[in-house]
């Protein structure tokens, strides 16, 4: 299986005064398209981090990072502005909607920076919406929405245009246990039948059951903890 | 165009805040709408008087008068075309409040210099074999509804004739200009006349006002008119009109520059609000415009999307405050026109308060929308 993204050596640290806080120490690691990639760990382990990284929203201090055949670290900002629209798709613990945005437009939203219609616009937004079960809510505004239904909105905002990757960061944090199972296994049915890579950070080892293999970060460094 | 609906929704986020700050702006154009119209008003002559005129008066002051006999002698002097003066009467229509500017003038002088001036022939030729004929201004006429043949009665408050401050008219003519910004709001009526039947002042003049052949001789000319009257008992001062109209309007005060600061304390203060808004707006907002940045807006687009919300609350103010200042404008002309003649609102200043809008736009917006695209999505995100 060939690798979507690859980071070699990969170090982050802050200043904090005069002292370096390192995050992340001389990482290695290799993931291949279709994986499925739970990141456990303690808080400040540098999870977060590794994905921001790996979504281009963060800089290594050094190291080498390369998605999709990029080197994303050498990219500009605008650069990785662009690649960041075409290549990941990104779903967050609080799931972040336009609260003055119905669904279908809260989805459409990352088609803005394309040149499709607004019909076609319209189209795969109410496609993507239709993937995550939320057909008939197009309409809705979050403050409609139960949580469940808020997250599935926001991956379907990261899968409508089509990213080879999707990065979640405690995707399940805020829902309750049933929630949570329908959010993972919807999570399963994208890597699985619609082939997106996944890299996902929980602290929920419920969560992490989901993936195809688990990789624990401790103090910056990696140890695989399970294999699918 | 594919942002507006996004950049108008966020405006409905906080509705009472947005209108208000709208509000805010509003006030603001209506504050410059009716401003700007009054400093118009006070400055339209001096913007519409022709460059080859000039205007004799008392050096002492414009309310003294000079000797009838000057404005032969100017005649004389090389370079000046035609030559023609004017009292000014003082008087009112049936009632102290309807006040408007009468002159007493030589008819053919007085058309000849105001060549801008529009009186249809026969009426000209009426009025010149009529002595107690006048002839009024469409606006005057319209104001109190007067037509030819009308005789209207006048009281001067400053001459009398036998003893009587009355004063009675015929209107001859009704007199038009192409330029609607030319003043038909007074009346003029005979010199011959007037002078004949007033008790005192005879054979004085108010101010002689004359064309040159060569503009650029105005200075040179206006020496020669003051040098010939010096040590005389009433010597002059001459300008070009246009110095003339603009000291008139001094006598008010410096219209143009009160306004001007007023207009400048209140944009000021309305910015700083305005910005002040839009900085908060913002920084309510870091998640969602973090978000907006991860799923792929460029900084540019960050910085237009903000900039964009400012411009659209300060047209939304502004074309709505325009538009109000323009009806009121429009209604308090037409109440006070006898006063005011000049008010007005034009497509000019309308224009102009667009481009102080998106100035005011963009300079509010600025900070905040710089704001938005520096921001780092780490940290951004890690607020949450």
């Amino acid at each position: 299986m060939t690798a979507l993204a690859r980071l070699h050596g990969v170090e982050k640290f802050y200043a904090k005064g005069s002292q370096k806080v390192h995050v992340l120490s001389e990482l290695d690691l290799e993931i291949p398209s279709g994986d499925f990639l739970a990141l456990m760990g303690p808080s400040g382990s540098g999870k977060t981090t590794l994905l921001n990284l790996l979504g281009g929203l963060d800089r290594p201090s050094g190291g080498s990072v390369e998605v999709g055949g990029h080197r994303i670290d050498q990219l500009s900002n605008s650069g990785l502005a662009k690649w960041r629209a075409r290549h990941v798709g990104f779903v967050f613990q609080f799931y972040n909607l336009m609260p003055v945005l119905t669904a279908e437009r809260n989805v459409e939203l990352p088609l803005l920076l394309t040149r499709l219609s607004r019909a076609q616009r319209r189209e795969r937004a109410q496609i993507a919406l239709s993937v995550v079960g939320l057909a008939d809510r197009v309409t809705h505004y979050p403050s409609e929405l139960s949580g469940g239904q808020q997250q599935r909105v926001a991956i379907a905002r990261a899968i409508v245009s089509d990213p080879d990757l999707l990065l979640c960061d405690e995707p399940t944090g805020d829902l309750d246990r049933d929630t949570a199972d329908e959010i993972m296994g919807l999570l399963q049915v994208l890597n699985r039948d619609h082939g997106k890579t996944i890299v996902m950070v929980t602290h929920d080892p419920r969560a992490a059951e989901y993936a195809k293999r688990t990789l624990n970060l401790d103090k910056g460094r990696l140890n695989l903890k399970a294999a699918a | 165009m594919k942002y507006l609906y996004f950049v108008w929704k966020n405006l409905g986020r906080k509705k009472v805040r947005t209108t208000l700050t709208i509000l805010s702006i509003l006030v603001a154009f209506i504050l410059y709408g009716l401003l700007g119209s009054l400093k118009l008003a006070f400055t339209v002559g001096a913007d519409i008087v022709g460059a080859n005129r000039l205007v004799t008066i008392n050096k002492i002051s414009l309310i003294l008068s000079q000797p009838e006999s000057y404005a032969a002698r100017i005649a004389q002097i090389e370079g000046v075309k035609d030559v023609a003066h004017a009292n000014w009467f003082g008087a009112y229509y049936q009632d102290k409040k309807n006040q408007f500017a009468q002159f007493a003038v030589n008819p053919d002088a007085w058309f000849n210099v105001y060549s801008e001036l529009i009186l249809p022939e026969e009426q000209f030729k009426a009025w010149r074999q009529d002595r107690i004929g006048a002839v009024v201004g469409e606006k005057l006429a319209a104001r109190f509804g007067w037509k030819v043949g009308d005789r209207i009665p006048l009281i001067s408050t400053i001459h009398r004739h036998g003893g009587d401050y009355r004063w009675e008219f015929v209107i001859d003519g009704i007199f038009s200009a192409e330029n609607k910004r030319v003043d038909t709001s007074n009346m003029l009526f005979r010199y011959d006349y007037f002078d004949e039947a007033r008790d005192w002042g005879k054979g004085e003049i108010g101010w002689i006002v004359f064309t040159i052949d060569d503009p650029a001789r105005a200075a040179g000319v206006a020496k020669q008119i003051d040098d010939m009257f010096t040590n005389s008992p009433a010597e002059t001062r001459t300008s070009t009109e246009q110095a003339f109209a603009e000291s008139f309007v001094k006598q008010f005060g410096d219209i143009g520059l009160i306004v001007s600061l007023i207009l400048t304390a209140v944009f000021f203060t309305m910015l700083l609000v305005s910005g002040n808004t839009m900085a908060q707006s913002v920084r309510e907002r870091i998640p969602e415009l973090a978000v907006l940045k991860t799923i792929g807006f460029g900084d540019f687009t960050m910085l237009a999307l903000v900039l964009a919300e400012a411009l659209l609350i300060a047209l939304l103010g502004a074309l709505i405050g325009l538009g109000v200042s323009a009806v009121a404008v429009q209604g308090i002309a037409a109440a006070i026109s006898g006063f005011l003649p000049g008010l007005a609102f034009t497509p000019a200043m309308f224009a102009q308060g667009l481009g102080y809008a998106v100035l005011f736009g963009l300079l509010a917006g600025l900070m905040p929308a710089l704001q938005a695209m520096r921001l780092s999505i780490a940290n951004a995100l890690s607020r949450h």
